[in-house]
């Protein structure tokens, strides 16, 4: 899932398990303790996901650097 | 910095970082939400909502009435059921919602409470019918109130629901 050339996270989110509005919360609250330019990689298996991540992401100005999906779990990397 | 829009409440100040757009600092959107049901389906909607309003910047305005008054009593709100048409789910419901380690709603408040952009009105009619003191009521509950308070809100909210 790793691509080498991709930036390396400062810090992991794992959501899988959890349910809307559990997974975009706990990502503003990370968000929260980074400072700007800092990675964030949040994994995330609600369906809904899909659409909240980048719909904060877009809210708070935050860059997504790049969504990914294996089975069922999406991989965001969201730069602050 | 952010400040709370609403007159009658203490100005909250918070630092926040330098991804907030400052027209939105200055003067953040608001939901504004009437909660007169009692029931756990919607006092979950209601939470929901606010919980990913507050996640975005927004601020949540909660009036609870009627019957979602009744949930801001001490104890209450985490014993919330559902409606009688769809009793027979409720073990279901709640055995599942315990499984997917959902927070309560008493949970997901609180949290939300901490993020400085929740607010909670309790009605005072209601409030007066039941024979209800403050006392009785959670300690988030911000602002004894009056429908005027929260026309106040709503005439200037983004986004008002009657739930």
């Amino acid at each position: 899932m790793v691509d080498e050339k991709e930036p390396k996270p400062d810090r992991t989110l794992d959501c899988t398990g959890l349910f809307c509005p559990v997974p975009v919360f706990q990502t503003r609250q990370e968000l929260d303790k980074m400072g700007k330019y800092q990675i964030l990689e949040v994994l995330a298996d609600d369906p809904a996901a899909e659409g909240d991540i980048p719909s904060l992401a877009r809210r708070l100005n935050i860059k997504i650097l790049k969504i990914d999906k294996q089975k069922d779990i999406l991989r965001f990397l969201l730069q602050k | 910095m952010i400040i709370s829009g609403h007159r009658s409440l203490p100005l909250l100040v918070r630092e926040e970082e330098d991804y907030v757009l400052t027209e939105q600092a200055v003067s953040p959107k608001k939901l504004a939400l009437v909660i007169a049901s009692g029931t756990l389906d919607k006092l979950y909607c209601a939470l929901i909502m606010s919980t990913t309003a507050v996640s975005i910047n927004w601020e949540a305005h909660l009036y609870f009435t009627f019957w979602g008054l009744m949930l801001l009593r001490k104890g209450e709100m985490d014993r919330a059921s559902i409606d009688a048409t769809f009793k027979g789910l409720e073990d279901t419901l709640k055995k599942r919602i315990a499984e997917m380690k959902y927070p309560t709603p008493y949970e997901m408040l609180r949290q939300a409470k901490a993020t400085g952009r929740l607010f909670i009105y309790a009605c005072t009619p209601t409030m007066g019918m039941f024979n209800i003191k403050k006392d009785d009521l959670i300690p988030e509950v911000d602002v004894l109130a009056g429908v005027p308070q929260f026309l106040d809100i709503a005439e200037h909210a983004d986004v008002t629901l009657f739930i």
